[in-house]
Formats: structure tokens, sequence, C-alpha cells
């Protein structure tokens, strides 16, 4: 729903930043965040907003960043690709691929010398696992055991380059075992299913037993980056969007409950009138929130502690 | 009389003091707690502080910046130590996009304060892959602050400021300068990240070099005042910022600037300060800005080439004069009886 906010209102060009949304991946974060406390840390990339939000981001922070407000979760300098909050422990998202693997294995470390108990789970899509940054930080977390739990999401494009064009026909899973990193793969659009693998994950790492690739099937029903679709580009089938909007995670799931009687009609209005108000809250605390002053361009390049 | 130690030893004292005051701090690098310990800079201290303070690594340069960076970022101080510039190269994204902007663009919610060590190669055939000199690179990204100490003094005092600064500094260290001795004071100390240091007083010519170049500019100096001209000699030590003051001041005295990199002359350290004189004391000088550097070549592996390629107080003192409008001749050559000049000096032998 905040996404399809977003999407709407994306018309207005207010929102000024370039914008990846997850609908139809939102799955996966829901699943892996109920595993983790506050004082664990996640990392992300660019499709950032659902694994902000389901790790207790605040709405009203991230929202007001995406409309470059200086109430923004970054003071409007980072937008929808650099979102954080560091209260509920999202350390950070940056668009360039893989290149926050090894700095979510590095806080792990950092985490472990400070002699602190804390999980990190890095989020990344299937592209990421091309670069080399992300060999090289699996590596790393496998030589020191880290608690580290890597999650890829399969969404099968990257941009608008299909998998098969760019990897040989076997599991992104099947990296982790060249790393001697444990993984395993599954339905990226079944809740239930995330929820189960990442739970085995983030125990493992949080007994101290070292990192996990746990690798997701799923699909983006949006454009790349931006509010709409994107049939009319012909780099992706509309018998293929259909089959995966068949399985939209958020609709197959509220189905689930509805059938096995756990959520009525009046509970799921309730939900959706709640969330309603939360995000019109959020979008009119950013809109009503001011721009950074022109004397903030410059502030933030170097710290202002000093040594 | 001081004590006197060798650049490389002020180094190592700098990070041994580091390691013992302040916990946070560790060091990493491709061969850190090796038998050679990176050019003796890092010799004997995973021996003294074990092997979580000081610490080899995978040959993954890009993904242990990031690394690093994720450490610094939950409170660490890591040095980050490149045998050579040109590994370095593999770092980019992570320095670039991620360690120079993390305080940024998280709205300053998050330092990163890593120090990054790059030696900058030179000599006995090291070539177009082992010696390149790419300060200007890191200098060009904003958030990054990069110094090039040239004396012993300054090398363990701008490590330990480097440090203890919130910000990602990335140390440049001339290979040429490790044997180098100088005065060095024995407790810690800190020498600003910001500042220019005047080596020699002069009134006819300022001579401002980065790192290595700083010594040919001295020796230089030392032609000039042969024959009667007198250099005002200064070592930039930092490139962000570059000391534009104290350059505008020796220029308001002289009038005429050279200036020596060891980087490449074209987009070079060189030009920036050219321009930033240019622009703010334009009235002062009294001839264009000179710039002395690498030619835009690749660095050649023989002496025979490598040795017209770097060029040398000569070719500073030939600038001034060429400034002056001096039609004077330099001193002639000393005999040097070396074939090749492809060593600073005879304590050096390769292979290295």
């Amino acid at each position: 729903m905040v996404e399809e906010t977003i999407a709407r209102l994306y018309a207005e060009q207010e929102m000024r930043c370039p914008t990846h949304l997850c609908i139809g991946q939102e799955a996966i974060p829901v699943g892996v965040s109920a595993h983790l406390t506050a004082t664990d840390l996640v990392f992300s990339g660019h499709r950032s907003h659902g694994h902000y939000l389901a790790k207790g981001g605040d709405l009203r922070a991230m929202v007001a960043e995406l409309y470059g407000r200086e109430t923004g979760c970054a003071r409007g300098k980072g937008g929808s690709q650099h979102l954080v909050d560091l209260a509920c422990g999202f350390m950070g998202s940056a668009p360039i691929l893989a290149s926050t693997v090894s700095v979510g294995v590095g806080a792990a470390w950092g985490a472990r010398m400070a002699g602190e108990d804390r999980v990190v789970v890095v989020y990344f899509g299937d592209a990421a696992t091309e670069e080399g940054a992300f060999h090289e930080a699996m590596n790393f977390a496998a030589v020191r055991r880290l608690p580290v739990v890597f999650v890829c999401e399969n969404n099968l494009y990257s941009v608008h380059s299909p998998l098969a064009i760019r990897q040989p026909p076997r599991p992104i899973s099947a990296l982790g075992g060249a790393h001697g990193v444990a993984a395993a793969c599954g339905d990226g659009n079944d809740v239930e299913a995330v929820h189960a693998l990442a739970s085995g994950a983030v125990a493992r790492a949080r007994r101290g037993d070292g990192p996990t690739l746990l690798e997701f099937a799923t699909y983006r029903l949006m454009e790349h980056c931006g509010p709409n679709g994107d049939l009319e580009l012909g780099y992706r089938s509309a018998e293929e969007i259909a089959a995966w909007q068949a399985r939209d995670p958020v609709a197959v799931y509220r189905n689930r409950l509805a059938a096995d009687g756990a959520l009525d009609a009046a509970a799921q209005e309730r939900a959706a009138a709640e969330t309603a108000r939360e995000i019109d809250d959020a979008v009119a605390f950013a809109k009503a929130s001011p721009f950074p002053a022109p004397d903030q361009l410059a502030r933030f390049v170097y710290p202002e502690t000093g040594r | 009389m001081t004590r006197q130690l060798r650049y490389f030893e002020a180094l190592r004292e700098a990070q041994a003091q580091i390691l013992a005051s302040d916990p946070r701090s560790y060091l990493i690098g491709l061969g850190a707690p090796g038998p050679t310990g990176i050019f003796g800079t890092t010799a004997g201290l995973q021996q003294r502080f074990g092997a979580e303070r000081v610490l080899d690594m995978p040959a993954s340069e890009n993904g242990m910046t990031g690394v690093a960076l994720g450490t610094a970022l939950m409170g660490r101080r890591p040095i980050v130590i490149h045998i050579r510039v040109d590994f370095a190269v593999l770092a980019m994204e992570p320095l670039v996009n991620q360690v120079a902007k993390w305080h940024y663009m998280y709205g300053g919610k998050m330092t990163a304060p890593l120090t990054v060590r790059m030696i900058i190669g030179r000599g006995w055939g090291q070539g177009p892959q082992h010696s390149q000199s790419l300060q200007a690179w890191f200098a060009h990204v904003p958030g990054l602050k990069v110094v090039m100490p040239t004396t012993a003094h300054d090398a363990k005092g701008m490590l330990i400021a480097a440090v203890e600064d919130d910000a990602p500094v990335i140390l440049f260290e001339h290979r040429w300068l490790y044997n180098v001795s100088g005065p060095v004071p024995e407790e810690m100390y800190r020498v600003p990240l910001d500042q220019a240091a005047t080596r020699r007083r002069g009134r006819d010519v300022t001579l401002a070099g980065t790192s290595y170049m700083t010594l040919e500019c001295l020796r230089a100096a030392d032609l000039l005042a042969r024959i009667g001209i007198d250099a005002d000699v200064i070592d930039l030590r930092t490139l962000t910022p570059i000391d534009v003051p104290a350059l505008t001041e020796s220029v308001g005295r002289t009038g005429h600037l050279v200036v020596a990199d060891t980087g490449h002359v074209q987009f070079g350290a060189g030009a920036e300060v050219c321009a930033a004189v240019a622009e703010r004391a334009f009235a002062a000088l009294k001839a264009p800005p000179r710039r002395i550097g690498l030619p835009h070549v690749p660095a050649p592996t023989t002496p025979a080439l490598a040795d017209l390629y770097y060029p040398r107080a000569r070719e500073i003192a030939r600038a001034a004069l060429d400034s002056l409008g001096s039609a004077a001749a330099l001193p002639p050559e000393p005999d040097d009886p070396r074939r090749w000049k492809d060593v600073p000096d005879p304590s050096f032998n390769g292979p290295y």
C-alpha cells in the first residue's frame, strides 16, 4: 500500500529521485525481519523500501526522504536509494550492485570486535552476484565465520537484462558451496517459506556457526525504476507478468489467511484503514516539511566533529 | 640532538603507538604481518599486538575496503595498507562511492574513519603497474582527505592525525622517502592534515612540491642558490585542501611559481595548485606558473627510459629560470658514477 501510494503520487513530480518499487517482492523482507531484533543490522541495495519498513524503519522519514525534505531519514541527501534508520538497525542502502555486501560483512566483523552479538542481513538482487565484490565479501565472511545472512532476491532481471544471458543455468544458491557458505533456495513469494528458511539462517548466525546464502525466487511486477508497469518495453511477456501477478505474495497470503479463518473481512478492512491512515500521515508530514536550507549543501562532506 | 628515524621507522612507530593507545584501531593489508612487513613499516607489530590487531587479508582490495568501512561504521579505526597505489585501483568503487560519501549521503548520521596507506613505487623497473602516483584521482572526490607527508616527522604525525580524524584519510607514501632520516619525537604527536610547510625561505621564486618532489625542489633550490637565485620551497603536504594561503603568501613575495608533483602533469595536482594561485593571486604572478611532473606516458620499466621519464631537480631549476626570464646557466652536473638513476641512493638495491 505504501508503494501504491508512492506510485500514485509520483506523477505529481514532487518525489524527484529514482525510485525502485518492490511490489511483488514484499514477502522476503517480512519473512526475514521476523527473526531479527532491533540490534540486528540490515544493509540493502536500490530496491530497499520493503527492507527498510520490515526492519522497523520510520515511514514518515522515508516518505520525507523521497520528497527531498530536511526531515527525511538522510536529510534529503540520499533519496529512495539511500535509506537509513539507525534506531532500528537499518544501516543503509546503495545502488551500486553488491557494494553494501562487503560493508555488511564488515559491520558483522566490527560488531564482533566490539564484543557485540548482532546478526547482519544483507539484501541484494540476482545481478549483484555477478559482481566480484560479492564473492570477495562472501569469501571473507566464510573465512571469519561471521554472523551474516546473505539474502538474494532473484527477480530474474537486471533492469531489462534477463538472467539467462547473464548467468549459467545453476541456482545462485550454488555459489554458497563454492565459498564454504551454507546455502538454500526457496519461494520468495511465499512468506511462510521465507520465514522458515530465514529462521535457520538467522539462528545459525546467532549461535556462531557462520554465514548463510539464501536465494529467493521472486518477481518485480513494476518497471525497474519508476511508478508504472513496463509491458510495452517488450523484454518480458504479458503471460509471464500475469503468471507472477497471480502469485502476488500479499494477495496469496491474504487469501491463505482468509481460507484458514485467521483473517476475516472486518479485520482486513481495519488493517487496511489503519495502514492508509499511517500512509496519509506520512505523506502529509513529508509535504509539510521544509526543504533543506541552502546552508546544508556542503554540510556533512567532512565530519564536523573533527578528531 | 633530537632522535633521528627513517621514514619507514616513523610510520612503524606511529602505528605501534596508535595500536597501543586506541583499542579501536587495527591494521590490515596484504602481507602486513609478513616477514618483510610492508617495507618494514609493520614489522614486528603482529608479534606485539596480536593477530586480531595486525592482520593479513584475502587478495580482495575491493571487498576488504568495504569490510573495513563496515567495521568503521561499528566504531573501529582501521588502517588499510596497499603496498602499491596500483593495487588500490581495485578498491576505487568502495573508496569513491561508499567511503567518501557515507557521511554525506546519510545526512551525517554515520562517519567512516578509515585510514588508507598507499605506497607510490618508483625505480628498479617498477614499470606501468607498480609506480603510479594517482593522488589527483582521490583528491577529486569530495569526502576523502588526501595527504602526502614528505618528512619522517610528518609521516608519523600525519598518520596519527589521520587515524584520529573522523573523515576517511588517504596517506600517500613515496617509496623513495622510506630511507630518508629526520628528527622524530618519541611521543605521540599530530601534524595538521590541512597545512603546507615552508622548507626553505627565499625571495625570488616559489618551488612547491608534493611528497618526494619536495626533496627535488630543495635540490633545485641549492642549484639555484649557486647562481644567486633564492628559492622559497613549500612542501604541500596535503591536497584536500591545498594550502592556498601559504602559496599566495609565498607567491606574493616571489611573483614566480613552479609546482613539482609526483604524478602526471595532465589533470594533476600541479594543475590544481597553479589554478588556485592564479585565481587568487593573479596580480602577484610575474610569469605563468610552471608545472613539473610525469609526461602523459605510462611508466616504462627499462632504466634506459625510466631515467628520462622522471623529472629531477635540474628540470625544476630550469623551469624556475624560465619563469624568471633568466639566461643564467645552471651549475654543471656533478659527476655521477652510476649508470642508472633508478634508485634514490645506494641504500636501495633491487629487488624492492
